[in-house]
């Protein structure tokens, strides 16, 4: 039987500090005498009053009731959920990173610059691009960072018709998001059966009011769009800019770059590719690689190097602004750097050769208990659909249910939108054969359970400490926060 | 090749390529045409073993000067504050800091709930009815703010006080040229936002008025006389604040505010050379189904047992694609979760006493300046920050400073021309009646 951990709040007692602050050491003014009565508070927030075991106890027992990458195989489509390295917290956790102020003097924090440059140096190397900004938080920041860069380079050569940014129709939701926020209008442009861009398509949507093509490659299928070349041939030869989505880094390092793919603009995603870790949903970090021409319009300040040691330099007249507070998310950054610097160039290959490997194995195995819509060599991440169960009364997400009880996280599902009942499988590169054939096994009982016993899928899961949650009366009827 | 994150063997790797149907991992590959295929390796760094990397990067760290060596009172949006032990102990658990965001409930209630919680203490914090479960930082919240303003208005102008942090407002203009919007700024008169001229700027193309409080300089911006302005022609009323400093002061939900955003840094997270940080985002109920990020909902499972979704995601750009109401996908998950354990920890009188500890020892500081001959440049009531008049440039006075392993306030020059010579101090519960007695003294002839 399981049990309800109490909220927090139920668990407090007035009378109970979880605290220890200094005794004040300077003569006492009193509050009223120095702030207008009407700015007083007079209610107290109803925050708890817990002791530091309570809080201890009852933030171990939340944890317990979480799946981690370190808690079991996590094979989350698109979002790399690769093991976490320690020693990444450990130093992120030195004083000389974790506890210095934005703002202080430069010559204070010649070592954070010169990470952040030595950052940037092995990103340029690794993206083949010819800058890269730390600034942007995460992946969708990245996004509408580099397309806000593309902005003010059609507008700096007094080029403002360029309304559209263009999207694949397997594109993350972020793609088409981000192009909103920074002004443009979105156009989808089709997959063929194949699952790659369709070039006829492509043909017709791209025009003198294309500002960019925002591709992911391999894309979501996990598929390389082979024809890249000739897409941003496409792309450059009406004007456009190609943006490329770092997602899928993962599947390419040290086999592709997309520098040389023809891509203008690239951002990163340092919680995926380069272990952020993911930390429940953030903070991640998401770079932007530019070409040349884009340079300038780059978000200041910019970290560089001079004769005299590291500076920030503000004085960059065409830069888009600010995009954030500071300089990005430098302890995430930190932990990239020390990722990369523990894998060194031999590594990262291997990273991608076994992401590849492990990807193909795991569909080659499942391909014969489901249904396989794109059958070719696959990158880091593949996709199956659930549609032959489906004829059986199991859904994927039934499936996806199922899968809790064998102690894993499910795959992606339900994306790509273009695949039906999808489920998209990334196993990454730090995962051991026993795991995956482990985790095969339990889909191929998952796929005899669905012909021989349905309603054991169909009311999955059967071991977590909540039963399937009720989805609908909490968006109809809002529950966001407790009240007494 | 061996590593210690990468488990394959080499049996492992044969038996795979033979399931597969393949030769060699480069088959694999056949499929990236010649013409863009990366050849060898990136000409980066070789690889360093665990103690060699270790050694290296704490060599690197310690180049730099750290608040735990030097005494810091400097501010301006980030805080050098008590960080209870326990908050780095809940956040290291890998269960929370290996997950990433809980799209499958029933293996996710610990991370979900303790959202759930996270949002609750903001609401109560800020006096609003809806938290989301994080943003960025304070300065994109804001800017998030401005663009719902916009969008739930339909209108295109924004009046931004001057008072407000420069770099949130440099974020701000960043998104504001995305759906064009026109953003003006409002001076300031004695250190608050000035009345007059917001009035002066005030009509129906206004969106928002945004101020922050305590404001930049570190003044209690006069809400109450604000919001009438702010509402007056349908606009809306937008207020970035210092959750702390709420500890002490009047919510802005209490003074009508409709959005109200920050960044809960100063609870429970180092200060980390400007981020990871931890922007939240807080509403009246109205705004609800227009907030950005990821909200966390209660309700019950299939037994009627108690458990927490993601809710309302009608409103996200993974569903809604184009159409969302903002394009944030990954957010600070594991801060907000530091910042709710440093709220649990310090609590209804933890946050309270803090905060009022804050008021004592800036007022301590603020009258030893005065009594040392210091002009104090704003007179207005203030939390833990107030602008002092040096008679040189602030930077060759925290080079002085600096020797005596001290870092000075914020050079408010770099921001404000007027403000040349001018220094923004901040004093926190954990800056000591010898430290401030210290830098005074060592500041002694910069009086102007």
């Amino acid at each position: 039987m399981h049990k309800d951990q109490p909220l927090i709040f139920e668990l407090s007692k007035p009378g109970r500090i979880g605290y220890s602050l200094p005794e004040l050491d300077v003569p006492e003014v009193n509050v009223n005498e120095v702030v207008p009565a009407e700015y007083i508070r007079k209610e107290a927030p109803e925050l708890p009053e817990v002791s530091e075991l309570d809080i201890m106890r009852h933030y171990t027992a939340l944890s317990k009731r979480n799946h981690g990458v370190d808690s079991g195989f996590y094979p989350l489509g698109s979002c790399t959920m690769k093991y976490n390295p320690k020693i990444n917290e450990n130093v992120a956790r030195f004083a000389g990173f974790a506890h210095l102020h934005p703002l202080q003097p430069e010559e204070t924090v010649q070592g954070a610059l010169e990470l952040m440059y030595d950052l940037q140096e092995h990103l340029k190397e690794i993206t083949g691009m010819d800058a890269v900004t730390l600034q942007p938080a995460a992946g969708a920041h990245g996004e509408w960072t580099g397309l806000m860069m593309i902005r003010a380079y059609h507008e700096a050569n007094g080029d403002y018709n360029r309304t559209k940014v263009i999207v694949p129709d397997t594109a993350h939701g972020t793609n088409p998001a981000s192009a909103t926020v920074a002004g443009f209008e979105t156009v989808t442009v089709k997959s063929t059966e194949e699952g790659l861009v369709d070039l006829d398509d492509l043909r017709r949507v791209v025009g003198p009011d294309t500002a960019a093509l925002m591709l992911t490659n391999p894309n979501t299928l996990g598929l390389f769009e082979e024809n890249i070349l000739e897409m941003a041939e496409i792309v450059h030869a009406a004007g456009g800019k190609l943006y490329y989505d770092g997602a899928n880094l993962n599947a390419v390092l040290s086999k592709a770059r997309p520098g040389d793919m023809g891509f203008d603009v690239v951002h990163l995603n340092l919680h995926k590719t380069f272990t952020g870790p993911h930390g429940g949903g953030g903070p991640g970090s998401g770079p932007v690689g530019v070409k040349a021409d884009l340079i300038p319009f780059l978000p200041k300040p910019t970290v560089e190097k001079g004769e005299n040691g590291y500076y920030f330099d503000y004085d960059r007249p065409q830069a888009i602004g600010r995009v954030k507070p500071f300089y990005g998310n430098f302890g995430i950054n930190v932990r990239a750097y020390t990722y990369i610097r523990s894998m060194g160039p031999d590594g990262l290959k291997a990273v991608t050769e076994y992401a590849v490997l492990n990807a193909n194995y795991m569909m080659r195995r499942l391909a014969e208990y489901y249904d396989l819509p794109y059958n070719r060599h696959c990158k880091h991440e593949f996709v199956l659909s659930g549609k032959r169960q489906k004829k059986l009364g199991v859904r994927t997400l039934d499936i996806a249910k199922r899968l809790l009880d064998f102690g894993y996280h499910p795959p992606t599902i339900y994306f790509p939108l273009i695949v039906e009942e999808c489920m998209m499988i990334e196993p990454t590169e730090t995962e051991s054969k026993e795991t995956l054939d482990a985790f095969i096994d339990a889909m191929i009982q998952i796929a005899k359970e669905a012909e021989e016993h349905p309603e054991i899928v169909q009311e999955a899961p059967h071991t977590t400490v909540v039963k399937r949650l009720d989805e609908t009366t909490a968006a109809r009827k809002p529950i966001l926060r407790y009240q007494k | 090749m061996l590593h210690r994150y990468l488990p394959m063997t080499e049996e492992d790797k044969q038996q795979m390529l033979q399931t597969i149907g393949v030769q060699s991992i480069d088959e694999l590959f056949s499929d990236i045409p010649e013409s863009v295929r990366f050849q060898g390796e990136y000409n980066i760094k070789p690889a360093k073993s665990e103690p060699e990397l270790m050694k290296e990067l704490m060599a690197l760290a310690a180049k730099n000067a750290d608040l735990k060596r030097y005494t810091s009172f400097l501010g301006a949006g980030v805080y050098d504050h008590y960080i209870p032990v326990i908050v780095d102990h809940v956040i290291s658990r890998s269960e929370f800091y290996t997950a990433y965001t809980p799209y499958q409930p029933e293996i996710s209630q610990g991370e979900l709930q303790a959202i759930f919680e996270f949002q609750t203490m903001i609401c109560e914090l800020t006096g609003m009815d809806v938290a989301n479960s994080s943003m960025y930082d304070g300065g994109t919240a804001l800017a998030e703010a401005a663009l719902l303003s916009a969008g739930h208005t339909k209108k295109k102008k924004v009046l931004l006080s001057k008072a407000v942090h420069p770099e949130y407002r440099d974020v701000v203009k960043t998104y504001a040229k995305g759906p064009g919007l026109e953003v003006v700024e409002i001076p300031f008169k004695n250190g608050v936002t000035d009345l007059d001229a917001l009035q002066a700027e005030m009509n129906e193309d206004v969106a928002c008025v945004i101020v922050q409080y305590p404001n930049f300089f570190g003044q209690i911006e006069p809400l109450k006389d604000i919001e009438p302005i702010a509402h007056a022609q349908k606009g809306m009323f937008v207020v970035a604040s210092n959750p702390l400093a709420l500890g002490v002061l009047t919510p802005p939900g209490a003074f009508g505010a409709d959005i109200v955003v920050g960044d809960a840094q100063p609870f429970g997270i180092p200060t980390q050379f400007g981020g990871p940080h931890c922007g939240y985002f807080a509403v009246k109920s109205a705004l609800m189904r227009k907030i950005p990020g990821r909200l966390v909902g209660q309700t019950t499972d299939e037994e009627g047992r108690r458990g927490f979704v993601l809710t309302l995601q009608a409103r996200e750009q993974h569903i809604r694609r184009d159409k969302a109401t903002s394009n944030i996908c990954s957010n600070q998950a594991l801060n907000a979760l530091a910042a709710a354990v440093a709220m649990t920890a310090l609590g209804k009188n933890g946050v309270k006493e803090m905060a009022t500890m804050n008021i004592q020892k800036a007022h301590y500081a603020k009258e030893a300046f005065v009594n040392h001959g210091f002009e104090v440049v704003f007179t207005g009531p203030f939390f833990n920050e107030f602008v002092v008049r040096m008679n040189k440039p602030v930077v060759e006075v925290n080079q002085k400073l600096l020797e005596k392993g001290m870092i000075g306030g914020y050079d408010l020059g770099r921001d404000y021309p007027e403000l040349q010579n001018c220094m923004l101090v901040a004093v926190t519960e954990l800056r000591t009646k010898e430290e401030i007695d210290t830098l005074v003294k060592e500041l002694g002839d910069c009086h102007a």
